[in-house]
């Protein structure tokens, strides 16, 4: 455990050296230490927005702006105090990110963050456009913060409250990133369907995602306002964005430490510049911004894991384990379990499902019956379409005919998400694992539908004893599918075949009915596939029912019940392996046509 | 408002979509190639304006500087690269490539620099000297990480819009500059309305320029290379065409525009070194609704853009540029809303 105390000492390091800097330092060190704590409030919600949830915004200054405006009309023309000025603020913000959040986030690829340039410009132009706001000479004359009699004019007064929101506002994010929604969080960048698999909502998690960094940029534009008791629309521009993008960016995108660390490098990098330049050129101020433009380039170029990728390189091991409490498990109540249907019933009823790309028909017409407690093996040559089959089922795909019942409702139209939450696991033919999340939080990820604690919850770590429950579950699937005591390894260490078991113990952590495998034996060798082989019989005794796709025949033909062989689409063939070799249809499919 | 006013902010609507409908097909051809969303595509549409107001004032254009160092740059990137490859033998060609060929650009417009030049010889040289930009900021901060994702290719361009508002600060000063109209005089419709040759001047060219580009991309090989690599990147490299060298030519032909668009927007518009992010983003708006691949429908983004613009500002100057914008919000979600599989894309950012 070198490494974790060695974090432990750098984080108290850090906070010795930041609590008697008052003490040591002069006003203009004081005051730049401010600025650097407002830089690394907005820096913190970008890296949990961007940096860990993949969705990148250039807007966030933008709402600096409307924290620090909404605050300074409200104490300004009002002539409430600035605290309910902070709740005003809060609330005006956290509504706009809201609005703009629910228009905008669902667009891919490169549009959201063109969009958060196009609507960052927008707001920026209008506090310079808007009379009650000043116009382009902004508003002057705000009222400072208070603690009763005494007013925080000074900066070293109102130094301990910034630094210690910044803590705050970074205890919060730790914790969150450790609970439920935070391992959604984390899984993001992985898409929505690996999400909606285990019944997360990734679109609201997003949301909630980039309403949350907007409150915490909203923080910081309070702060602003009431500290400098002006403000203008010049630093809530599109460049004040990129600043904050660059000093996400030189702390470490994905790590909450490289938020303090990128914007203290880059602040006090900025003001040694301001000082050196004006000695050698009278255009210091051009040749600021070029610096900093190329420095960026630079370090996009050479650097991407920024400060913080260092840090951890050389601490040698993961920052973000799950807490240590959780391994002791032993006493943990479990996670409520579903209760299983009775073996033999009807569990799934396709009835003429059909599927559709353009002019192709991948899937046509096909029906079958799978009963609970029952393994049934889906095959067919390559094209047949049994994973286009697969997706229809599991709703990842909406049918364009036919109807799909599951556990006697009808779940045609039915979302991947709501499907999933009805007790429906599967994996997936391409693996889709978070490679830097250690097994038990990939698995944990997987119990994500049967835990409750929100956003605030985990922040707040109020949520320690359902998240036990969850490892505990965790660790309980890691070892039924043989991989415990490897808990801790990264997913994208293991081998594919390796990989291929950790997506059902994934499934299996959502306490499935239903278990669909898409090629589970791929990538195994002998020996592992019999050990499979006889893992997931042992599944079927214990009530799951089993739906497998899977190429290898000696695999398929001693495990399963029952068959359907599918062909070009079409259901070939329904019944007992013993016939299916018998089948003149399927021989040919197999082995083409005996003339 | 009266038919008269309406149909005077169309016409003027009309001869800002040319401007946004060429800058609009650059983007669109640098984004469907090489996948970076060019930001930086107004600024050197801005410094040609300012190279041409040099040129008609008599003095030196500082973009003679500015390219002759992005040259130097880029030479010494190139030579370094080649020597740690140990491909001497490409040394030469890179070095008259990246260096001579912008460098008889730099020599030219400073032989005509402060002569009484003729207009159509004065834009020829400003058109040759934006030639050279794109490709070389492209070649130094954009080829280094062109296999990175989008996202981080989207924010090194951003970067590199504020590193060339920086330059353009430096090179030709805060002052902003209008050129004389290229054609003076109007054709008059009606009695109280007449429509000015400048505009006619910057639709028809508009419309000549997307032509020509359009029988390039239909009718040449390079063309051809063009569209397979925007098409199917692996693809295009599979059959031979090299990414480097469609990159190159991509960046060229959209600096080629970015020339024009500058020529033909500095005599109505006054052009400073940073009005080029708001001509990049509003033609950015045209090139999403043309869903960044399609060029016809480009088009069509960049009339509605035009005519937006033209409108809001007769309703209000300073909020044109957000409702420009926000006209972008139903365009996002009508586009997200047709491709709906579009997102399935994991995203990574660290490298």
């Amino acid at each position: 455990m070198r490494g974790l105390s060695r974090a432990r000492l750098g984080l108290i390091g850090l906070v010795a050296v930041l609590a008697i800097l008052p003490a040591l330092a002069g006003n203009f060190t004081i005051s730049l230490f401010n600025d650097i704590g407002l830089a690394a409030l907005v820096v913190l919600g970008l890296v949990l927005l961007s940096g860990i949830g993949g969705t990148v915004s250039f807007g966030q200054a933008a709402f600096v702006g409307v924290a620090a405006y909404a605050s300074a009309w409200f104490t300004l023309s009002l002539g409430f105090s600035p605290w309910l000025g902070l709740l005003f603020a809060l609330a005006i913000t956290g509504a706009s990110a809201l609005a703009i959040g629910v228009l905008t986030l669902r667009l891919g690829g490169p549009y959201l963050p063109m969009s958060t340039i196009a609507w960052g410009l927008s707001i920026a132009l209008l506090f310079g456009n808007v009379e009650a706001l000043g116009r382009h000479s902004g508003l002057s004359g705000i009222a400072p913060l208070a603690l009763g009699p005494w007013k925080l004019v000074t900066s070293g007064s109102v130094y301990y409250l910034v630094w210690g929101l910044v803590g705050l506002a970074a205890a919060f994010s730790y914790c969150l990133l450790n609970s439920r929604i935070g391992r959604v969080i984390r899984a993001l960048r992985g898409g929505s369907i690996l999400l909606a698999s285990v019944g997360a909502d990734a679109g609201a998690v997003r949301l909630a995602l980039f309403v949350l960094s907007a409150l915490f940029a909203a923080l910081a534009g309070w702060l602003y306002a009431h500290i400098n008791r002006f403000v203008s629309p010049a630093p809530f521009s599109l460049h004040a964005s990129i600043d904050y993008m660059f000093m996400m960016v030189s702390g470490g995108l994905a790590q909450l430490s490289g938020a303090v660390l990128g914007s203290g490098l880059v602040l006090l990098l900025k003001s040694a510049l301001q000082d050196v330049l004006p000695l050698l050129t009278r255009r210091g101020s051009q040749i600021e911004t070029l610096v900093f433009a190329v420095l960026f380039l630079l370090l996009l170029h050479h650097a991407r894991a920024g400060v913080a990728g260092y840090l951890v390189r050389w601490q040698g091991e993961l920052v973000r384990k799950p807490p240590d409490e959780t391994s002791v498990d032993d006493d943990v109540p479990p996670l409520p379990r579903r209760a299983l249907p009775v073996r033999g019933a009807p569990l799934l009823a396709a009835e003429g499902v059909t599927r559709n790309f353009g002019g192709l028909v991948a899937v046509n017409n096909v029906g079958f019956e799978l009963r609970a407690g029952d393994i049934l093996g889906l095959i067919g040559p390559n094209g047949a379409g049994k994973t286009t089959m697969f997706n229809l089922l599991s709703g990842t795909l909406p049918l364009s005919g036919g109807r799909i019942a599951f556990q006697g409702q009808d779940v045609t139209g039915k979302s991947q998400r709501s499907i999933a939450r009805m007790g429906l696991a599967r994996t997936f033919q391409h693996v889709k694992l978070r490679p830097q999340m250690s097994l038990l939080d990939n698995v944990a990820l997987g119990a994500h539908a049967r835990g409750r604690c929100g956003i605030l919850q985990g922040g707040l770590a109020l949520n320690r004893a359902e998240e036990a429950r969850i490892f505990a579950e965790a660790r309980r699937q890691l070892d039924r599918i043989g991989l415990g005591g490897r808990e801790q390894e990264l997913a994208g260490s293991l081998a594919l075949g390796t990989q291929r078991l950790l997506e059902i113990a994934r499934a299996l952590a959502t306490d499935p009915v239903l278990l669909i495998l898409d090629e589970p034996a791929a990538g195994l060798r002998r020996q592992e596939k019999r050990d499979l082989a006889d893992r997931l019989r042992r599944l079927r005794d214990e009530g799951i029912t089993l739906l497998i796709v899977e190429h290898d025949m000696d695999f398929v033909m001693n495990l399963v019940d029952r068959l359907v062989v599918m062909n070009f689409g079409t259901k070939l063939f329904e019944g007992t392996p013993q016939e299916a070799r018998a089948d003149a249809g399927v021989r040919s499919a197999y082995l083409g046509h005996s003339t | 408002m009266t038919w008269d006013v309406a149909l005077i902010l169309s016409i003027d609507g009309l001869a800002s979509s040319a401007i946004y409908l060429l800058a609009g097909l650059g983007l669109v051809l640098i984004f469907s190639v090489t996948r970076v969303i060019f930001v930086p595509f107004g600024d050197i549409a801005a410094f040609s304006a300012l190279t041409l107001a040099a040129f008609e004032a008599k003095k030196v254009p500082a973009t003679i500087g500015l390219v002759g160092t992005l040259a130097a740059l880029a030479v010494a990137a190139e030579t370094i690269s080649l020597i740690r490859q140990r491909a001497f033998a490409r040394l030469p060609m890179a070095v008259a490539g990246w260096g001579v060929a912008p460098g008889i650009a730099c020599a030219l417009a400073w032989w005509a620099a402060g002569r009484d030049l003729s207009m159509p010889f004065a834009i020829g040289l400003t058109i040759l000297l934006a030639m050279p930009m794109a490709p070389l900021v492209a070649r130094l901060a954009l080829k280094p990480i062109a296999d990175a994702s989008v996202l981080v290719l989207l924010i090194a361009s951003l970067v590199l819009h504020f590193l060339l508002s920086g330059l353009g600060l430096l090179f030709f000063g805060p002052e902003g500059v209008r050129t004389q109209p290229l054609l003076g005089g109007s054709i008059a419709i009606t009695d109280n309305f007449s429509v000015g040759l400048q505009v006619v001047l910057m639709v028809g060219a508009a419309a000549a320029l997307s032509a020509l580009f359009f029988l390039a991309f239909e009718r040449t090989l390079a063309g051809k290379a063009l569209r397979a690599t925007a098409v199917n990147r692996v693809g295009a490299r599979l059959v031979g065409i090299r990414p480097a060298r469609t990159s190159l030519l991509a960046y060229g032909a959209a600096s080629l525009l970015a020339g024009f668009v500058g020529v033909l927007i500095s005599p109505v518009t006054t052009i400073y070194y940073d009005s080029g992010l708001l001509i990049g983003l509003k033609a950015f708006v045209a090139a999403i609704i043309g869903g960044l691949t399609s060029y016809p429908l480009t088009a069509l983004g960049a009339l509605a853009v035009g005519l937006v613009e033209s409108f809001a500002s007769f309703w209000s100057g300073a909020l044109k540029d957000v409702i420009v914008f926000s006209l972008l919000i139903p365009v996002l979600i009508l586009r997200s809303a047709l491709s709906a599989h579009a997102e399935e894309e994991p995203e990574e950012i660290p490298s």
